[in-house]
């Protein structure tokens, strides 16, 4: 199966059925990989967590706590599924399909090797950008038709976070295509001799952290928020809808590990091993990185979130856009270092900048 | 053949969708019908080798214009029940009939010119080049874009609070 996998893609169409061949594989493979590697990767972050916070984590079933996500899956599968009596009992079912659809789409569009992925677009990253923005109806729906003003609440804050996001996370993908001269991944991927985010650590910069808040991530994570907002639009939801939006938060985080990996870290590129364990290892490497984050800083409040995207992610994002057309047009010879230096200062210099307009413990507060 | 089922499944569910909107009391679930239309409409665009036109629409309509119908049925007070005490459904019903009947007129008096060209492939570089390029549609998107920036400043004018 992995050597059809590799096989490139005009050899693949030539057999009997190839075309089919290709769907079926490449489908079942996506599916696969994400379902199972969401059961891998919630225990990496349990056991990671763990060990920020100088605890064990999981350890008892299974050897070192293996097995303790797929005892989770059991329990929350066989639990009862409530419905509100005043829901939306339609809108209700729906909105979990309708939030978790889009992310499996997302990678139908990543490639694992040189060629190897379900459809080569040559829109490819402005089909990830819009079905990604799809999920957010899904909020809506989830929210609206729990018949709770908390939920309903929540959908507006998420909503609100989701689409003031998108704007910068999209600007920063623009950077990369500038650089590649092509919208498909696989050209992206191929034009990385030397990986994006050292030619663009801004970017990079702006790209991370507005997919952090897109996955309702920690500093974003006002979703989690049990304690203070009563958690989020899917307070309602209970057995495998509410199962099914969890899994949709950690596919999210799965499929923009991957899209990080791919459109900044050198996607299948790498030396001696094969293409598809180096895109494996970056989305992993990605991944810890978003639970060491998630260890170290504290929750944003909402209006520190907006003010955030508004007034800082936007800004840069412009700039770094403006900064990288304007370097590709009048300095395409440019060395390597000298890119990377040029954007790495200015990221540097409007950080600086931006800092003198704020003091820690300011007593402003605009919503 | 393929492509052919594909589009007319695809025009009856964005046709049937459209009906929803009309007729479904609960504005709530007309704006999810109306998305599911805007959907279709993406799709015929896909089967019509329109792809970088399908993404726009789902960016667009789906991503944009959705959020803020359902952002503003929100502030409406009865989502689940319409508007009863609204008179207006026989003029409405008269003056959409007027509107309807112009178009299906003027789509079966219009000869469409065929064209016997293959479909560009890829589409964005050739759009970009029809859109951006000297002798393509550039003063009229820098127009565009002028008029959305006057939009937007006007916008934060009008919200600005007067201390």
């Amino acid at each position: 199966m992995v050597e059809l996998l590799l096989l490139p893609a005009s050899i693949r169409s030539e057999l009997p059925f190839g075309y089919w061949l290709h769907l079926l594989i490449f489908g079942l493979g996506i599916i696969t990989l994400l379902l199972t590697s969401v059961i891998i990767f919630i225990w990496l972050e349990r056991r990671l967590v763990g060990r920020f916070q100088l605890r064990h984590g999981p350890n008892r079933a299974g050897p070192f706590g293996l097995l303790q996500s797929v005892a989770d899956v059991i329990k929350i599968l066989t639990k009862e599924d409530i419905i509100p009596s005043r829901a939306d009992k339609l809108v209700f079912w729906m909105a979990p399909v309708i939030a978790f659809t889009p992310v499996v789409l997302m990678l139908g569009v990543v490639p694992v090797a040189d060629g190897a992925l379900l459809a080569d677009l040559n829109i490819g990253i402005l089909f990830v950008v819009a079905i990604s923005s799809v999920t957010s109806l899904g909020v809506f729906m989830a929210g609206w038709s729990s018949y709770n003003k908390y939920s309903l609440l929540s959908a507006m804050r998420t909503v609100a976070q989701l689409v003031s996001y998108e704007m910068p996370l999209i600007l920063s993908m623009v950077g990369v295509v500038i650089l590649t001269g092509s919208l498909s991944l696989n050209e992206m991927v191929k034009a990385q001799s030397i990986p994006f985010i050292l030619l663009q650590p801004a970017g990079f910069f702006i790209f991370f952290t507005a997919s952090l808040a897109e996955i309702n991530r920690t500093p974003f994570d006002l979703l989690e928020a049990d304690s203070e907002l009563v958690a989020g639009y899917n307070i309602e939801y209970s057995g495998m809808k509410f199962a099914t939006f969890y899994l949709t938060e950690y596919c999210e985080a799965i499929v923009l590990s991957t899209l990080t990996a791919t459109l900044f870290l050198g996607g299948w590129q790498g030396p001696w091993l094969p293409p598809m364990i180096w895109l494996l290892l970056k989305i992993g490497l990605v991944f810890c990185v978003i639970v060491w984050i998630r260890a170290t800083l504290p929750r944003l409040r909402i209006d520190q979130v907006m003010n955030f995207a508004w007034k800082f992610l936007l800004p840069l994002a412009i700039l770094n856009l403006l900064l990288t057309s304007l370097s590709v047009i009048f300095w395409p010879t440019a060395p390597a270092w000298a890119s990377g230096l040029i954007n790495l200062s200015m990221l540097a210099v409007f950080i600086l900048v931006y800092s003198k307009f704020f003091k820690p413990g300011g007593k402003t507060v605009a919503v | 053949m393929g492509l052919q089922i594909a589009f007319w499944m695809l025009s009856a569910a964005a046709v049937i969708a459209a009906a929803g909107v009309v007729w479904q009391k609960n504005l709530f679930r007309a704006a999810l019908l109306l998305v599911v239309c805007f959907l279709a409409t993406a799709g015929i665009f896909v089967t019509l080798s329109a792809d970088f036109l399908a993404a726009a629409q789902v960016i667009i309509n789906v991503g944009a214009v959705a959020i803020l119908i359902i952002m503003s049925i929100m502030l409406t007070r009865e989502v689940t029940r319409g508007s009863p005490a609204n008179r207006l459904g026989v003029p409405a019903f008269f003056l959409t009939g007027i509107v309807a009947a112009a178009i299906i007129f003027a789509v079966f008096k219009t000869s469409w010119p065929l064209s016997g060209d293959l479909p560009a492939e890829p589409t964005s570089s050739a759009l970009a080049h029809l859109l951006l390029g000297a002798e393509g549609f550039e003063l009229v998107i820098q127009m565009g874009a002028l008029l959305l920036l006057a939009t937007i400043i006007g916008a934060i004018v009008l919200l600005k609070e007067n201390k």
